[in-house]
């Protein structure tokens, strides 16, 4: 559905989006994200027609953005960061005005203003003037609008920026419930977003690409390097802490067991393991040879921390480490 | 055409809805409404003489009252049409709906064109608002209504010049004073372009003050149809919304 090859923008004095390459298929939702600044609002901004490249080319449903203009915008529903709407139009107006702007006419119009509304749920502010609405209103709104002539691809520029939790978490559901109709292209800088609302997910950090990949697939990358954080104690203050290394690693699944901290009375083990549920195993393991378990808690790379690691930010340090550092 | 006209009526209902177009229509009404009283005045006053003196000279009601009127319309709107024309793309910068206009399945000449068109028919009725009081000589005298008709046809060429000129620096800035300012500070330089005509014959201060918005009035107000004052509004008003449109189309190369 949507095809990007090469795609660069050049400012005056910074390279926005460097030379990235995507496939988006029909029917999907894709989480565009990166850390502020990335370069997800220029990619979108070209995808919608509103900026030009300055190479490579990118292609809407078939129709190229800088040789058909045109028939890319009336394909693309488009939720720019903050809803344009117009402060003095009443909602109703203005879904009426961006209606006949894409095209819309005739019986048709209040037809698709009917639905919208009722799918956004904006109903009871239909009479409202669009200045006074809440955030959330605002938000929705804006993906009405962006929806009123049934595009096929929607573009949604952070959807749930600055909205309160239950805010966010009904436009997560709207936008879910929009991805059998439209393909999804949404941005956001929040992880948790993705994982609930996408399937497919494009890594975008200093303009470049630096993953794609299905969401499950990025799961399971982040707990195939899982590893635990366990806690032993001795009885009678004593703890052969050698023995317990030496026990814990003959456990299958287990790669490695490093000493973390040593004690008289308690040794803290880091345990990697390739396994995804050897958290059992240990227990049982330490319990049956009647030790203290006083502490297991999985550190596992989390998709924060893959995304951290993969944009290279400096903090992506394990939680473990971070704790150290503050002693 | 059709996309023309959803963007002017857009912009019609923001002019009217807000208490804009009401704002312009009451001060127009007022100031030229005074304008038309003094004239008016000074008229009876001069016919009140004649009468005195025994030896009427002639009186004219085209001739006196309605064409230095139709010229201060003119100064009038110099002061207004900045008001009208600062808003229309400074204010879809500022609150992002440009991103709105610029994705939509419309061209980029459609939308100048459609406000441009809206800010035309406000000046209109700005102007319906003075014709009222021209109403009056009807009633009480018989001035001749060809000049009066012309006069009103180069006052709209001559605002749709300047509005396209406004349109133009609208699309320059996100703030609707400075473009208010600039285009007030533009059209104030066009107007007194013709004061170097008078100390100089030179051809270059011909060609400046040929420039001059309202050396190209002239003929209007005296009730005559000069093709090439009338194509000079015209290439005015083309070329303010070419550079408009180049202008919008720029944006999409920077953010």
């Amino acid at each position: 559905m949507i095809s990007v090859k090469e795609l660069t923008k050049k400012y005056a004095r910074s390279l926005a989006v460097d030379h990235i390459s995507f496939e988006v298929n029909k029917g999907e939702i894709v989480g565009f994200l990166g850390p502020n600044g990335a370069g997800k609002t220029t990619t979108m901004r070209m995808l919608t027609c509103f900026l030009w490249p300055t190479s490579g080319t990118a292609t809407v449903a078939g129709f190229d953005v800088i040789e058909k203009p045109l028939e890319v915008k009336k394909r693309i529903g488009y939720l720019p960061e903050s809803p344009p709407l117009y402060q003095e139009m009443i909602t109703e107006e203005y879904l009426s005005f961006v209606g006949k702007l894409k095209g819309l006419s005739g019986a048709e119009l209040p037809k698709r203003i009917e639905y919208v509304c009722e799918r956004c749920a904006i109903g009871d502010v239909k009479n409202k003037q669009l200045g006074k609405l809440s955030k959330g209103y605002r938000q929705r709104v804006g993906l009405a609008q962006a929806i009123i002539h049934n595009p096929d691809v929607l573009i949604l520029d952070e959807p749930t920026a600055g909205l309160d939790p239950k805010q966010i978490n009904e436009t997560r559901d709207l936008v879910k419930s929009l991805a059998g109709d439209h393909t999804i292209i949404l941005s956001t800088h929040i992880l948790s977003e993705v994982e609930q609302t996408c399937q497919q997910v494009i890594i975008i950090n200093k303009g470049k690409v630096i993953a794609t990949d299905s969401v499950r697939n990025l799961q399971a990358r982040a707990r195939g390097a899982e590893s635990v954080l366990v806690e032993v104690g001795g009885r009678n203050g004593k703890l052969d802490w050698a023995g317990v290394q030496q026990r814990l690693g003959q456990i299958p699944g287990v790669n490695r067991v490093v000493v973390k901290d040593t004690g008289a009375e308690r040794t803290i083990f880091e345990i990697e393991s390739a396994k995804q549920f050897v958290r059992g195993d240990l227990a049982r393991t330490i319990v049956e040879a009647g030790w203290d378990l006083n502490e297991l808690r999985p550190t596992a790379m989390s998709l924060e921390e893959i995304f951290l690691q993969l944009t290279g930010d400096e903090r992506s340090a394990t939680p473990v480490e971070a704790e150290t550092t503050e002693k | 055409m059709r996309n023309i006209w959803i963007i002017c009526r857009k912009e019609l209902g923001t002019y009217f809805v807000s208490p804009i177009a009401y704002l312009l229509l009451a001060m127009f009404a007022i100031i030229f409404g005074f304008f038309f009283w003094n004239s008016l005045g000074y008229f009876v006053y001069l016919g009140m003489q004649s009468q005195m003196r025994g030896q009427p000279f002639p009186m004219n009601l085209n001739e006196q009252i309605v064409r230095p009127l139709l010229s201060n319309v003119g100064v009038i709107g110099l002061f207004f049409i900045p008001m009208i024309t600062m808003r229309l793309f400074a204010e879809e910068k500022r609150s992002g709906t440009i991103e709105l206009l610029t994705t939509s399945p419309v061209r980029d000449v459609e939308v100048i064109i459609g406000k441009w068109l809206a800010a035309v028919v406000l000046y209109a009725c700005l102007l319906l608002v003075t014709a009222l009081n021209f109403l009056f000589l009807f009633k009480y005298g018989n001035p001749d209504w060809k000049p009066i008709a012309i006069g009103y046809l180069g006052l709209l060429l001559q605002a749709g010049s300047l509005l396209a000129i406004g349109t133009f620096i609208s699309t320059l800035t996100k703030n609707q004073i400075i473009a208010g300012a600039v285009t007030f500070g533009v059209l104030l330089l066009l107007w007194v372009l013709e004061w170097v005509s008078g100390y100089e014959t030179a051809t270059w201060a011909k060609a400046l003050a040929y420039m001059s918005v309202i050396t190209h009035f002239e003929s209007f107000a005296k009730g005559v149809l000069e093709s090439k004052d009338a194509i000079f509004y015209a290439t005015l008003i083309f070329l303010g919304l070419f550079f408009t449109a180049r202008s919008v189309e720029s944006l999409r190369w920077r953010s």
